[in-house]
């Protein structure tokens, strides 16, 4: 139980997806002008990853792992899919997406008339595949880790993505040099805040 | 452009579509597109232009094979299509990376899976070989990926050279100069972190937007 707790923090805040890996960038950076439209997307991406790390989680350890084929025969024992792992994470995220799409379409159109322009442009959101890839390279031990992981990294990505919104806001009113304006200083402010967010590397979980 | 009359290789045109994104339209200063899976591997230079030859390779294969496949291909589909076809092309140079590159393809982890998610392949796809024929979109592939491998090697020019003193695991700066050797020098650890990658695409997105207005 605490190993989960501490694998949630870390993933919010030490090992925080925009900040420490770049990942998501294109949507974090395109979507980012206002609170609203963050949040709305924020939301998207911590519900799809929630739900996609752990299915492919479980893909990966019955499936993918060499040996993993045992539990359907012993002759698959010595059975490398590894290889296969991006192609079917790839689509795990795209069916899902799919999926959450209908039915949020279908059994909340509030959330979806919020939701809709963002939900399938996160079938390319890198932070969704790279959350999968990051399931599988740090080995979690069991669902618990590899669920407290995916709701821990969407809800990092979340919080950044409406602290970037929130400053862009105020931003538009600074006299930022003419070529910067925009994009550039985006980015720089992004970087800054990267190095604020690396003092919570002192922390010991 | 498909109803055409047959144009010669290196027509003007193709040309064109090969030479605008490496600085006019770089798909990372002007169209903002794959900074994701890019700028965690430009502390080092080696990395670097590994991850900018394989997106160069996966952007002009599967802009050529989605622009072959581009009538037969239901509209409603597409994304999956792409992205079975971006996925297949993305391990296959997983797999040349692993057998002939092994360091630098541990160094890149999670980062070659991610060229698949990465926004330039998806976006020169729907915007570029979705309506154009194979060899100029096989040109924009080319064009684009090495336009994202420009700022890439810049990054890690930079990075690795400010920040270890050495360029592609060669020392540069000679050791006299350091402060332990009673020299003035020292390295700029910042430089190695995360962070400067992003300061560093904001300046260059600096320099291209004022030497653009400028021309």
């Amino acid at each position: 139980m605490e190993n989960i707790l501490s694998i949630f923090i870390r993933s919010i805040f030490i090992d925080n997806m925009v900040f420490a890996f770049f990942f998501g960038m294109c949507s974090y950076i395109a979507v980012s002008k206002t609170v609203k439209t963050a949040m709305g997307l924020g939301i998207a991406v911590t519900f799809v990853m929630t739900i996609t790390v752990p299915v492919n989680y479980l893909l990966n350890e019955y499936v993918l792992t060499p040996g993993a084929l045992s539990w359907f025969s012993p002759d698959f024992a010595d059975v490398d899919l590894g290889f296969l792992s991006f192609i079917l994470f790839i689509a795990v995220i795209a069916s899902i997406v799919q999926l959450v799409e209908m039915i949020v379409e279908r059994f909340a159109p509030a959330l979806y008339n919020q939701l809709g322009i963002f939900l399938p442009l996160i079938a390319v959101n890198c932070a969704i595949l790279g959350g999968s890839l990051f399931m599988q390279e740090r080995e979690y031990a069991n669902l618990g880790e590899a669920t407290s992981f995916a709701l821990g990294s969407g809800i990092g990505w979340w919080l950044a993505i409406i602290a970037m919104a929130a400053i862009r806001e105020k931003i538009t009113y600074s006299n930022v040099p003419a070529p910067l304006k925009g994009v550039g200083i985006t980015f720089i402010i992004t970087g800054l805040m990267g190095i604020a967010f690396m003092t919570f590397l002192g922390i010991q979980l | 452009m498909s109803n055409m009359e047959k144009e010669p290789f290196f027509s003007a045109k193709n040309l064109r579509v090969f030479s605008l994104p490496l600085l006019r339209n770089n798909p990372v200063t002007v169209q903002i597109l794959g900074i994701c899976s890019a700028l965690a591997v430009t502390a080092k230079l080696k990395p670097a232009i590994v991850m900018a030859l394989s997106v160069t390779v996966v952007t002009a294969m599967s802009n050529l094979i989605i622009s072959l496949l581009r009538k037969t291909i239901p509209d409603r589909i597409r994304i999956i299509v792409q992205l079975v076809v971006v996925a297949a092309l993305v391990i296959i140079v997983d797999q040349v990376l692993k057998a002939y590159v092994y360091d630098v393809s541990k160094q890149l982890s999670v980062f070659v899976g991610l060229i698949i998610t990465n926004c330039i392949i998806m976006g020169r796809l729907e915007a570029f070989a979705l309506g154009n024929r194979p060899w100029p979109a096989f040109l924009d592939g080319i064009g684009n990926g090495l336009g994202y491998g420009l700022i890439l090697v810049t990054l890690g020019f930079f990075r690795e050279l400010l920040g270890n003193g050495s360029l592609l695991g060669y020392k540069i700066i000679p050791d006299s100069w350091y402060i332990a050797n009673g020299g003035f020098y020292s390295n700029n650890g910042l430089m190695l972190l995360p962070p400067m990658a992003l300061i560093g695409v904001g300046i260059i997105i600096w320099i291209a937007n004022s030497r653009k207005k400028k021309a």
